[in-house]
């Protein structure tokens, strides 16, 4: 009688356990920016980053490689690989943080959440420290995460040459985007 | 008694605590969320092994961009050892204007006009191995060329029955290299050139030569290329010779200059492989460049936002 009991405390435990853990991810996250001067716009946009998050840990991460930027042009694909972010040197930008306030996400019910983020992003090798607002939004149970945010060329350690200095912006805009999937394990 | 009482107790807190660290456990491995997915092998193909898809003159194993066209200036000044009287050959200049242009990644089309005996010159380029590394290893990039050049000279005996084959060259070129690493790139290309009019009968038609090419970054946009073109023995007359180049390239946003020394006055494969007569040890060598600008003409399709 008492070993059912105990039984079914595990079981509960454990499913306890189980759903606390839950995990989303997305290999197909899209990170696109944008370089806007009077001269040239200049974007790049990659459709294959590497995304997790955990409500319970409260952390988010980000990978993606810089060789999946696609250009229009593609000199300047090679420029921003050969030139710009020595992508055979530093092969991926990176990002992992965490929610400030994870309780303001409640991914079983429909809606559109906002919530901050603070954490590391990792670019051309150079770590800086940033808070942004990311939004989620749930509908039907698919989770939409997004985030707009601008990183300044400079702090990362990228040279812009003073022939393309009005070419390129010293403030990128870059927009995240994925569509977020229970991780099954 | 107590002790049957307690020990399903004792179970229960130990089974707690055991599930307790096993969370605990699993949050320490949350440090590297991204490791819970499976990486995707991808393949990386080698890019950038030359600036350009010449190396001075030869072709490199380099090909230009799907939709994009490559617009090239080149110009040979005179031989150095004609002294100030020529300004060291700057009074003098060959030029060659031309467009190359990407159908795919992998195949390239090009056409010129050189100033040099009045030469047309058209040519196709198949890129068929690319180096990678990942899921597809190859430790090669391997490229077909082949160029057709049509000298546009009057024929220099009008007397003599003189048909259009007369002026046609052709030539073949398999381009093989590797990107050894980010400063060091090397080619080697056996080359045959067709002639089907030479000045003698005991000149050769069929030309064959070997040619070796290299670039070595010296910073982002700065590189030092050369070039040697080996030619088998007995084939041509006495007085030509092995093509030598030496030179740098200079890159400024869409521009490529290419600024260099060459025993060479053509541009092309049949002028540079198989009529080369400077002498390098006697100052018989021209300055010279290449002026290199890419427009994209066609753009690739944007992918779909999210």
């Amino acid at each position: 009688m008492k070993a059912t009991k105990v039984v079914s405390l595990i079981l509960m435990l454990c499913i306890v356990n189980s759903i606390s853990a839950q995990k989303y991810f997305s290999k197909t996250g899209e990170i696109s920016f944008l370089s806007e001067t009077p001269i040239e716009d200049i974007q790049a946009v990659s459709n294959s980053a590497s995304t997790v998050f955990d409500l319970t840990s409260r952390k988010i991460q980000w990978a993606v490689l810089i060789k999946s930027f696609e250009f229009e042009k593609a000199l300047m694909q090679e420029h921003f690989n050969e030139n710009y972010m020595e992508s055979s040197e530093f092969p991926k930008a990176k990002f992992s943080g965490e929610f400030l306030d994870p309780s303001s996400l409640n991914l079983n019910q429909d809606g559109t959440y906002s919530a901050e983020i603070k954490g590391a992003l990792t670019i051309h090798g150079v770590t800086q420290q940033i808070t942004t607002t990311a939004t989620f939004e749930v509908s039907n149970g698919a989770i939409k995460g997004t985030c707009a945010m601008k990183a300044k060329v400079a702090d990362y350690g990228i040279e812009i040459p003073a022939v393309v200095n009005k070419n390129i912006a010293s403030e990128i805009d870059i927009n995240i985007a994925a569509n977020y999937e229970l991780l099954q394990k | 008694m107590n002790y049957f009482k307690s020990k399903p107790l004792i179970w229960l807190l130990s089974l707690c605590f055991f599930v307790g660290t096993t969370n605990l456990q699993a949050q320490e491995e949350e440090e590297d969320l991204l490791s819970l997915l499976d990486e995707e092998e991808t393949t990386e193909y080698a890019s950038a092994s030359f600036k350009t898809n010449r190396i001075i003159n030869l072709h490199s194993l380099e090909s230009t961009a799907a939709g994009v066209l490559d617009i090239k200036i080149s110009h040979r000044f005179g031989f150095l050892n004609g002294g100030f009287y020529e300004l060291f050959g700057l009074d003098q200049a060959s030029i060659r204007i031309g467009g190359d242009y990407g159908i795919t990644d992998q195949i390239t089309i090009g056409v010129g006009r050189s100033s040099f005996e009045k030469t047309y010159d058209g040519f196709v380029k198949y890129k068929f191995l690319r180096q990678s590394s990942g899921v597809k290893n190859m430790p090669i990039t391997a490229a077909l060329l082949a160029t057709t050049a049509i000298r546009g000279l009057r024929f220099q005996d009008p007397d003599r029955e003189n048909f259009f084959r007369h002026r046609m060259f052709y030539t073949f070129q398999a381009i093989v290299g590797r990107k050894f690493s980010d400063r060091l790139s090397l080619q080697i290309a056996p080359t045959l050139v067709h002639r089907n009019l030479t000045k003698l009968k005991t000149e050769a038609h069929d030309v064959i030569s070997v040619s070796a090419g290299t670039r070595i970054k010296l910073s982002k946009r700065v590189a030092i290329n050369g070039e040697y073109i080996y030619l088998l023995p007995d084939q041509l007359l006495p007085g030509f010779r092995n093509s030598f180049s030496i030179g740098f390239d200079i890159e400024t946003g869409g521009h490529v200059f290419q600024l260099h020394f060459t025993n060479s006055t053509s541009m092309i494969e049949k002028g540079f492989i198989t009529e080369t007569v400077g002498n390098w040890a006697d100052g018989g060598v021209h300055f010279g460049f290449n002026v290199s600008r890419v427009f994209t003409v066609h753009k690739p399709k944007k992918k779909a936002n999210i």
